[in-house]
């Protein structure tokens, strides 16, 4: 798995219990190899995934973060995938505004059955993480430090430490 | 907070690729964990012995696992976790099989992986807290979708088991696709001399209610308290005072509508009774052809009428029903086989399906009994049954084995000499498959003793010559072409999921699987149940079935329906949201996004509005959480410390260290 050549990276992911955890446990049934730098945090719902929790990993130095739940129509809570989809997409548009490269965040859906989907997903995504490389150390020591980013992401410009 | 930390081998299913004994001295470094060890098996008894064991002698309120899916065996521990003595919600499981070992291949890289799963667990528990289930009473009513024979099998269980039940069917009439079949195998009986008596027990159990000609429109509420809103189709008579006399069918002017209970192999007045055995037997108006409800000029089967039962007004009607569980008996629908260019895509009559040919060998059927081809009428000589007609291929998305086109061919075959002695009978097949009791010894009569001609190997193309159809193929035991002229061609076409099954587990909340059959809890311990607790399922709306698997999964889904509402009550799950009053701000916002209404605005002793949530109705999907603004409701088990604090067991917080 190419992905997997050099050092692990760090990949966080946020599965909702009915879809994409049972598709992940489906794939492990199937022994479907995934490289080994995703780590599960399991939800109830991907309705449940607050933005900010993906932004707290990826400002924690995550350097990736993959959410997925089931896909749309098809919600064990019938709709909480619609308000994540809605909240995913605008975060997703949001992060380069705060300087975060959007590449490092994904979302898909993947529902219990698709083992083989997940498969993919895992290996693709982790693929591009791994392409990026690790994520650059955010780590501002000072309140100026704070006022530059701040400066640079107000201008559009992206900050210098997340590339 | 001392926490026990529990590394299951499974066997060599996490111990080959996974170093156990260093993950769970691993585990020994992390925050509140007093003691951690490795165990062959946890699930089995001396595993979960030995977790209550050491929750004694160690004196620990918390117990994480590090072993299967949680999907698999949570309950399992949770309730190894109570028999210590210990609230079951203080126990966290890190999935260490399906996510670690049996992904990867690297041994260190997967104990890494392994431990820090394990850390979060830890993380997580560490914010746990005792939560207690609340208790609620349900209804005991079961609800049918369907009235095939695994609805009727499973509406007669629960019938007879005390329950009431409430069965919908969509057709005119219940029987499902046995109703239309002429024999059974490997038997050979009469489908409808055993199916029948079945469909009179239900027109005439005082404890069910059958509302033909209708749908579901929409499903609310919650294991033992679902609410179903049936919409009953207009069939423009009056139910309560026909007697299925059937004088209005002899007597309607319209023969445009094609008679699908024949599989449209000729046509029915609009008005019409499906079959003779039809329960309910009622007459319904079609109003595509209906000259009355179509040119408004007509209305003979109103003069006729002994009972004056017609009524061209009527329209559809709703129907709230409170039900405790569902049973779904949706069935299948038959591969619609015009996809197929070399097969004609309709182009010959005198290619036809398995139906429709069992609709020809039937006594009530068309011909009555008398196998007589489309197109002209004469009998056939030469039939050929062509198998694996939208099933194992996958050019045409049905990669799966439908499991009885072989069977239902043979049978086809012994009926053919039946009826016609002197005919012959060619199959082209691809394998038999005949796993059931009696079934292979079946196919071996249709061969030997019935001389069907079985042809190893695929038909590329059907064309018409003279009064014929030749059917040109491979016979790849013998390795040559081979051109059979037959008179009549029959499909064993494949089965596929019901049309509208989809946008029912919408409804129900029961997703379905890639082909759109509906899927099951657990492929081998929960073959019926959903995910969606109280919602079961019968039949071949989970997957391609026969009668007698069919019946059985009727039987067993009524079974869990009995169970499940034999309780007098039931526990609900306490993992539900929660408000901090002293935070909320009465915005109602989570009221708004609640799919299940579960919250509701109520006013605190000044009169500020403040949001509540009915512990019973809610059912912890946290959409809430995420919707308010003041975080002042909080999903429990899944609070956003909770979560955050798996976050930063993975990631650990680099900010605020500098911050600090």
């Amino acid at each position: 798995m190419p992905a997997q050549d050099s050092r692990e990276l760090r990949i966080v992911g946020f599965l909702c219990n009915w879809c994409s955890y049972g598709g992940a446990d489906t794939a492990g049934v199937g022994r479907f190899i995934q490289p080994t730098d995703l780590r599960v945090i399991r939800v109830p719902c991907s309705g449940r995934i607050d933005p900010l929790f993906v932004v707290r990993a990826l400002m924690n130095g995550a350097d990736g973060v993959l959410v997925s739940g089931c896909h749309p129509r098809d919600c064990h809570y019938s709709e909480g995938n619609y308000y994540a989809r809605r909240r995913l997409e605008l975060l997703k548009r949001f992060l380069p505004i705060t300087g975060i490269d959007e590449r490092r965040f994904e979302y898909t859906w993947v529902s219990a059955s698709e083992g083989q989907r997940w498969q993919h997903v895992v290996t693709e995504f982790t693929r591009r993480i791994h392409e990026l490389g690790p994520a650059p150390l955010f780590n501002p020591v000072s309140e100026a430090d704070w006022n530059a980013l701040a400066l640079k992401a107000s201008q559009g410009l992206g900050c210098s430490c997340h590339g | 907070m001392r926490i026990g930390v529990f590394i299951c081998h499974c066997g060599s299913n996490i111990a080959a690729t996974v170093d156990c004994p260093s993950v769970a001295a691993t585990a020994l470094t992390y925050p509140d964990v007093v003691f951690s060890t490795d165990t062959m098996y946890a699930c089995s008894e001396p595993g979960q012995d030995a977790i209550i064991q050491a929750v004694k002698e160690k004196n620990l309120d918390g117990v994480v696992v590090a072993s299967c899916s949680p999907r698999m065996h949570e309950p399992t521990f949770r309730r190894a976790v109570e028999r210590a003595g210990l609230n079951r919600y203080m126990f966290e499981m890190a999935n260490i099989r399906e996510h670690v070992s049996w992904i990867g291949k690297t041994k260190d890289l997967n104990t890494g992986k392994a431990a820090e799963l394990v850390r979060m667990a830890v993380e997580k528990l560490r914010r746990d807290r005792p939560l207690l289930a609340k208790r609620f009473e349900t209804t005991k009513r079961v609800l049918v979708i369907g009235g095939g024979v695994a609805g009727i099998q499973a509406a007669l269980d629960c019938a007879d088991g005390g329950l009431e039940v409430i069965m919908v069917e969509r057709e005119q009439s219940i029987g499902g696709k046995m109703a239309k079949l002429d024999k059974t195998f490997p038997t050979v009986d009469c489908s409808s001399c055993v199916l029948g008596p079945k469909m009179v027990d239900v027109a005439q159990n005082p404890n069910i209610t059958l509302y033909a000609c209708s749908e579901i429109e929409s499903v609310g509420g919650y294991v033992g308290n679902f609410q179903v809103t049936i919409r009953k189709k207009a069939t423009y008579v009056d139910w309560n005072k026909c007697t299925g006399c059937g004088l209005c069918t002899e007597k309607c002017p319209s023969r445009k509508h094609p008679d699908t209970f024949n599989e449209n192999l000729c046509n029915a007045p609009s008005i019409n009774i499906p079959f003779p055995q039809a329960i309910p037997k009622k007459a319904a108006i079609n109003p595509e052809t209906c000259l009355m409800l179509t040119k408004g000029k007509c209305g003979l089967c109103a003069k006729v009428c002994p009972t004056k039962c017609i009524d061209f007004e009527q329209k559809d009607e709703l129907i709230n029903v409170d039900v405790g569980a569902v049973v779904v008996a949706t069935g299948y629908d038959l591969f619609d086989w015009h996809k197929y260019p070399q097969y004609g895509e309709g182009r010959y009559p005198d290619v036809i399906t398995s139906l429709q040919y069992e609709r020809l060998l039937s006594a009530s059927g068309p011909t009555g009994g008398h196998i007589k081809r489309p197109s002209d009428g004469k009998e056939p000589k030469n039939v050929v049954f062509i198998q694996c007609v939208g099933s194992r291929d996958k050019s045409v998305g049905r990669p799966y084995c439908s499991g009885f086109c072989c069977m239902y061919t043979a049978k086809q075959t012994i009926l053919t000499k039946d009826h016609l002695p002197d005919s012959q009978s060619y199959v082209f097949y691809m394998d038999i498959r005949s796993p059931g009791k009696m079934y292979d010894e079946f196919v071996r009569r249709a061969m030997e003793e019935y001389g069907a001609q079985y042809v190893r190997g695929r038909v590329s193309m059907i064309y018409p010559k003279d009064d014929k159809l030749i059917v040109r193929g491979a016979d790849t035991l013998i390795g040559t072409q081979v051109e059979v002229p037959a008179d009549l061609v029959v499909l064993a076409v494949g089965v596929e999921a019901a049309h509208g099954a989809v946008q029912l587990g919408e409804k129900l909340r029961v997703a379905p699987d890639q082909y759109g059959f509906f899927v099951e809890s657990h492929p081998k311990l929960k073959p019926v149940e959903t995910n969606t607790a109280g919602v079961f399922l019968a039949g071949a709306c989970q997957g391609p079935k026969d009668i007698p698997a069919s019946v059985g999964q009727g039987s067993a889904a009524a079974a869990k329906a009995l169970v499940l509402l034999s309780k007098k009550e039931l526990e609900s799950d306490p993992a539900v949201s929660r408000v901090n009053p002293a935070r909320c701000v009465g915005c109602g916002k989570c009221a708004q996004t609640c799919p299940f209404g579960a919250i509701k605005m109520v006013e605190d002793r000044f009169g500020n509005p403040k949001a509540e949530v009915i512990d019973t109705v809610c059912q912890g999907c946290g959409i809430c959480t995420v919707t308010c603004p003041q975080g002042a409701i909080q999903l429990e088990h899944f609070t956003d410390n909770q979560i955050l604090a798996e976050v930063n067991a993975l990631c650990p917080p680099k900010i605020l260290a500098n911050c600090e």
